[in-house]
């Protein structure tokens, strides 16, 4: 572990504000220095924006970690007509809270790296797509709309400048899949959250038919205090680029990690990205709880599998999850799994949840969730076969975009948690199998 | 007689500045009706799909893609709490505290109580998962619960 990841000497800065009086309000973040970076900012051509947010090297916080800089560097230049500027609030991946923090906390953050990427993007709209489940969020976020119209920080000529902004706050309906950015597109536009064929990639063609960005909340409040305090900043903390890998961008700034399942402390923290499962959940989280040790441990929400007990000293960057089989990073979300729990009923829960949240839409997801659900099922009534353990690895190995037959990558998240379970932990389902163990959980009528 | 009162036509209405199509208000006009009649009936979809110059069919192809809502056959009681049962709640305890009220209140998930007053839905991930077991009520999220406090809470 080199230097700059240790996160014992880390500050705060997503979370600085946290537990100051007030850290909503507008009154307050302003006493803080709030506002400065988009006063900074204002000043600066959109062009310069772009490089500063690339050359920080961040990296998309909703899960599939693209570079930001690179995805406001698409949209077409020279182009007349709207541009628009989509947040990605739907954060619904099992495991996932560190959004609705970050925006109940200390909203102006957040909505000041919106009007910062706007204003880089050139667009002049943004909707800020909200899970309906965060109520208090929407009520949090449209008092500090409302203030920043007040201040003249939205709205027409935006302190004073040329720049012009409106944020609308738009909400969801209960479906996971419009966190899928394309399903959130749909979504916005009143219709069933289908994801779109690509390309045409939003960037060229997205949002009402017009180049449009797509961004996470945490990613938002990153190009804040990358606009105050330098890319150099950014890049001093977390892991550097592999410089024997070329493909590697690097794991660059301050995360939010979500910590919960079986440990005493459940909760968020912020630290480098790189920090180990092992770190997090003994020294932030008080440890595996009754004493008990991990048996696995999920690195960043469901979608992304899971990590044995012996790989708990992987770090949790953009490239670590991957190089223990784990789909990636994902939302950072660490769910700890003890060792008095049955990996049958943990895959049984995952597969569930991707049955039931599966669009519809591609059949390989439709079916391929709904049977590998089905299957589990049986296994946990007793009367499982050992030849369901090949059919559920088939099963995986069928959906999602790099087999090539779904149109949104959710469809892989919904494979992997199959996948690992079977990679790692294929003796126990076998004996489980075999002893004809019904599961102890209770089961509901109709609860599908 | 309209099923939509004239407050919220002109509510909806109110929304077209936003979006530059009607359609978009789609999402919204559905949770201001459900907000007041517990459901979105057949009529209303109706009266929706003429303010936003759409086919009752459009309306009722994205109501039913979303589990939020509910048809006029099935109309919410006059709480709706949402028990989440995903992975990190299940861990702690969110499937038996879940089967811990249907069995005291005598309903299955998405069912409502014969007084009408609670109407209990399972949630997959409701994002409050440092809190597990966490529980949805109207659109407030409450934080480690038990199968008394949500009584408490639910039923005063």
């Amino acid at each position: 572990m080199t230097d700059n990841i240790n996160s014992t000497k880390f500050e705060p800065v997503l979370l600085g504000r946290l537990g100051r009086p007030n850290s909503a309000s507008l009154a307050s973040y302003q006493a803080d220095g709030g506002y400065s970076a988009l006063r900074k900012a204002l000043t600066m051509t959109q062009t310069q924006i772009v490089d500063l947010v690339k050359d920080s090297g961040l990296r998309g916080r909703g899960g599939a970690g693209f570079p930001t800089g690179l995805k406001w560097s698409f949209l077409p230049q020279n182009i007349s007509g709207p541009i628009y500027m989509c947040i990605n609030g739907d954060e619904s991946e099992p495991g996932t809270f560190n959004n609705r923090i970050l925006i109940e906390e200390d909203p102006h953050q957040v909505l000041e790296g919106i009007v910062i990427g706007s204003y880089a993007t050139r667009a002049t709209t943004a909707y800020f797509y909200l899970r309906y489940e965060y109520g208090r969020c929407y009520r949090t976020l449209q008092k500090a709309v409302d203030e920043m119209y007040a201040a003249g920080l939205l709205g027409k000529n935006i302190l004073g400048s040329d720049y012009s902004l409106d944020i609308h706050l738009h909400r969801g309906a209960c479906a996971y899949i419009c966190g899928e950015e394309t399903g959130l597109i749909e979504s916005l536009e009143g219709k069933r959250a289908w994801p779109r064929i690509k390309p045409p990639f939003p960037a060229v063609e997205g949002a009402f038919r017009r180049p449009t960005v797509v961004n996470n909340v945490e990613t938002m409040a990153c190009v804040t205090h990358i606009v105050n305090r330098g890319a150099e900043w950014f890049k001093s903390i977390g892991v550097p680029k592999d410089p024997s890998n070329p493909r590697d961008a690097g794991s660059y700034g301050p995360k939010l990690y979500c910590i919960s399942g079986h440990v005493n402390k459940p909760g968020l923290v912020e630290l480098p990205l790189g920090v180990t499962a092992r770190e997090l959940i003994d020294q932030h989280a008080g440890g595996v709880w009754k004493g008990r040790k991990a048996k696995a441990v999920v690195p960043g929400g469901i979608s992304m599998g899971f990590m044995s007990a012996d790989e708990l000293d992987t770090p949790l960057d953009f490239a670590g999850p991957g190089r223990v089989g784990c789909l990636g990073l994902g939302t950072a979300a660490v769910v700890v799994i003890d060792d008095h729990t049955s990996m049958v009923d943990v895959l049984y829960n995952c597969c569930r949840f991707f049955a039931h949240e599966s669009c519809g839409q591609c059949t390989p997801c439709r079916e391929g969730t709904a049977w590998s659900t089905k299957i589990l099922e049986r296994m946990r009534a007793g009367r499982g076969k050992i030849g369901d353990i090949d059919l559920l690895l088939e099963i995986s190995g069928s959906i999602g975009t790099m087999p090539g037959t779904t149109i949104c990558g959710l469809a892989d998240g919904a494979a992997w948690p199959i996948k690992n379970a079977i990679q790692k932990f294929r003796p126990e389902l076998e004996e489980y199998i075999r002893s004809g163990r019904k599961a102890e959980a209770p089961q509901l009528a109709g609860a599908h | 007689m309209s099923e939509l009162s004239e407050d919220t036509k002109q509510k909806i209405r109110d929304h077209f500045g936003r979006y530059p199509t009607k359609q978009a208000v789609t999402l919204p006009a559905l949770h201001m009706v459900q907000d007041e009649k517990r459901c979105v009936s057949n009529k209303a979809m109706e009266e929706i799909a003429e303010i936003l110059e759409l086919a009752p069919s459009q309306i009722h192809d994205t109501l039913s893609f979303y589990g939020y809502f509910r048809t006029e056959d099935a109309p919410l009681g006059e709480t709706r709490v949402w028990i989440c049962r995903s992975l990190p709640c299940m861990l702690r305890g969110g499937e038996e505290l879940l089967a811990e009220l249907c069995g005291r209140w005598g309903i299955s998930p998405g069912e409502t109580t014969a007084d009408g007053k609670i109407t209990l839905e399972l949630a997959e991930c409701l994002g409050a998962c440092d809190g597990a077991p966490c529980m949805l009520v109207g659109d407030e999220l409450s934080l480690r619960m038990t199968a008394d406090s949500v009584e408490q809470q639910v039923r005063g």
